[in-house]
């Protein structure tokens, strides 16, 4: 907690920009994620919901302003650190990023053996968690031969194996029906009631309505108000 | 460890057609430079005797008296290019020629006399020596009165010797671009490889994996080569080796020269070099390749 009684916050952005040549995807953001809060992002299409996560992960820098997540400042993090941002994150990629030629199984272990992870504790938690997710019996397809709502469920499972801070979740159940998409967003909520940090990027208003949480609206790149859904008053 | 292992014979397998080519480069370069070494091993024994200073014999007239010899010995000493001169009597000649003819000691058996006259032997200094200066040294020999021959047959090593050192030179020039080529093979290699693994390289970038991981299995790769190349090239070069040992011993020339394979630490040498060609060859492809990526340091 900080002096005015404010939750201390996990990410911080302070008059960010991004900019791609001419075009402003992202104009003066400034905002404040607490720990252990659950936000949606959301907006029309190429409002820059994407970008922003991106930015948080440095999978790209912010063209101005200042980005602090979990204490480090992005601006100031060596080449050589990046790899440990961006393990404090579990990232679900609107376009999965599933390896093609690896297994289900080997695409999440992967996650756990980048971070040093031992043999025996990768296979019981990659099993666990493809179980969460549905998709045990999966564990050894490879991602072409998935539908896209399986895929999903795979990216999902890759995003919570490490055990991350934070999870940046980009239109994870884009491609889900109604019932997929339920389970996806318990397995999200799950956790965030163990303690962790959820970022949804979605513009699906009824899955907002449904959650409930704090929500950022984003338009053409600028910041338009943050209002709280749900039941959920944080 | 053994991921790395894991994901390093998954892409030579799964890139079988480059990798073969690339082994059987390296192997190629590897048995050419070997069979340099290989010639210069064997030449050097040839050559050595003569590095050391080259060899004059000097046989003297049969009525030299005694007590001529010590002066004859500090005369021929002080002679340019002499780097040392011995006596040696004709009773000590006749000991070590039976000494190298015990095997048919019967031709020497019947002597009545000794046919062997008295002689020096002179070694000239290695530094003045060249085919003038024995030529030279071999008149002033050939001018004392009491001198009835001199014989200096080494004059064709010489000739051989400068011969073989230009060999060498190219030898060293060959090896350098045999290593250069192979380096560059494997560089080429690993890229290819790189290449169709760069959406996994990517991806597993943004899940956290630092770039010593992502390369291990890469350098591992380049290792496996250069060892796998190294091998089959020093495996070549043994079978050649072997065969035209066994087909020269059966001639004449088997008598008078014995052939001898790389020693061990040469072996192990090439071994290593052949491994270091394909980890230079991996760092090289990896800098440029992750130096392009977007996510190496985004900017
Ligand atoms: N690499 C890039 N180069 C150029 N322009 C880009 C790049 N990435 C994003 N943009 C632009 O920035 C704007 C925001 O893009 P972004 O992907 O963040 O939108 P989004 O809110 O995620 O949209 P969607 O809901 O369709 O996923 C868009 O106008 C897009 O064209
Ligand atoms: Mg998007």
């Amino acid at each position: 907690m900080t002096a005015n009684g404010a939750p201390e916050a996990l990410i911080r952005l302070f008059h960010v920009h991004k900019r791609y040549g001419p075009k402003h995807a992202l104009v003066d953001i400034s905002l404040d994620i607490p720990k252990n809060a659950f936000y949606f992002v959301t907006g029309p299409s190429g409002a820059g919901k994407t970008t922003l996560l991106r930015l948080l992960y440095l999978g790209e820098r912010a063209s101005e302003g200042q980005i602090l997540v979990d204490g480090m400042n992005l601006s100031r993090i060596p080449a050589k650190r990046i790899p440990f941002l961006r393990r404090k994150f579990g990232i679900v990629f609107q376009d999965y990023k599933l390896i093609p030629t690896k297994t289900v199984f080997e695409n999440v272990s992967l996650v756990l053996e980048a971070a040093g992870k031992k043999f025996r504790l990768i296979q019981k938690k990659v099993r666990s968690v493809l179980r969460t997710v549905g998709m045990e019996d999966k564990a050894e397809a490879l991602p072409p031969s998935l539908s896209g709502g399986e895929q999903q469920r795979v990216a999902v499972a890759r995003a919570v194996a490490g055990d991350p801070k934070i999870i940046l979740a980009d239109e994870p159940t884009g491609s889900l029906d109604e019932d997929s998409a339920a389970v996806i967003v318990d397995l999200l909520k799950g956790f965030h009631t163990r303690g962790g940090t959820v970022l949804l990027a979605t513009h699906d208003r009824s899955l907002i309505k449904k959650t409930g949480g704090r929500v950022v609206h984003l338009h053409q790149g600028h910041l338009k108000e943050i209002t709280s859904a749900g039941l959920d008053y944080r | 460890m053994m991921r790395f292992y894991r994901r390093a014979f998954q892409d030579i397998i799964g890139n079988r057609f480059v990798n073969t080519l690339t082994v059987i480069t390296i192997a190629l370069s590897v048995l050419i430079v070997s069979a340099f070494v290989l010639f210069f091993i064997n030449t050097a024994e040839l050559i050595d005797p003569w590095k050391q200073g080259a060899r004059i014999m000097v046989y003297l007239h049969d009525q030299v008296p005694q007590e001529r010899i010590e002066p004859l010995l500090r005369q021929i000493s002080g002679m340019y290019g002499v780097d040392h001169a011995t006596f040696i009597s004709r009773q000590e000649g006749l000991e070590r020629l039976k000494k190298s003819m015990k095997r048919q000691p019967s031709l020497l058996e019947n002597l009545k006399a000794n046919p062997l006259p008295d002689a020096f032997e002179i070694r000239m200094i290695p530094e003045s020596q060249s085919e003038a200066a024995m030529e030279v040294l071999a008149n002033g020999l050939e001018a004392l009165p009491e001198i009835a021959e001199v014989e200096y047959g080494q004059q064709w090593i010489g000739r051989i010797s400068s011969i073989v050192g230009l060999f060498r030179l190219g030898g060293y020039a060959l090896g350098a671009l045999f290593f250069a080529a192979s380096v560059f093979i494997v560089a080429n290699t690993v890229r290819l490889v790189l290449y169709s693994r760069r959406q996994e390289v990517e991806i597993m970038r943004l899940v956290g994996a630092t770039d010593g991981f992502i390369k291990a299995p890469f350098y591992l790769e380049g290792l496996i080569l250069g060892a796998a190349g190294g091998t089959l090239g020093l495996g070549g070069l043994l079978a050649a080796f072997l065969f035209a040992s066994t087909s020269l011993d059966q001639s004449l020339a088997g008598t008078l020269l014995k052939l001898r394979f790389l020693p061990l630490s040469t072996v192990a040498l090439v071994l290593a070099g052949s491994m270091v060609v394909g980890w230079l060859g991996c760092y090289l492809s990896l800098r440029q390749f992750l130096g392009q990526t977007p996510l190496s340091e985004p900017l």
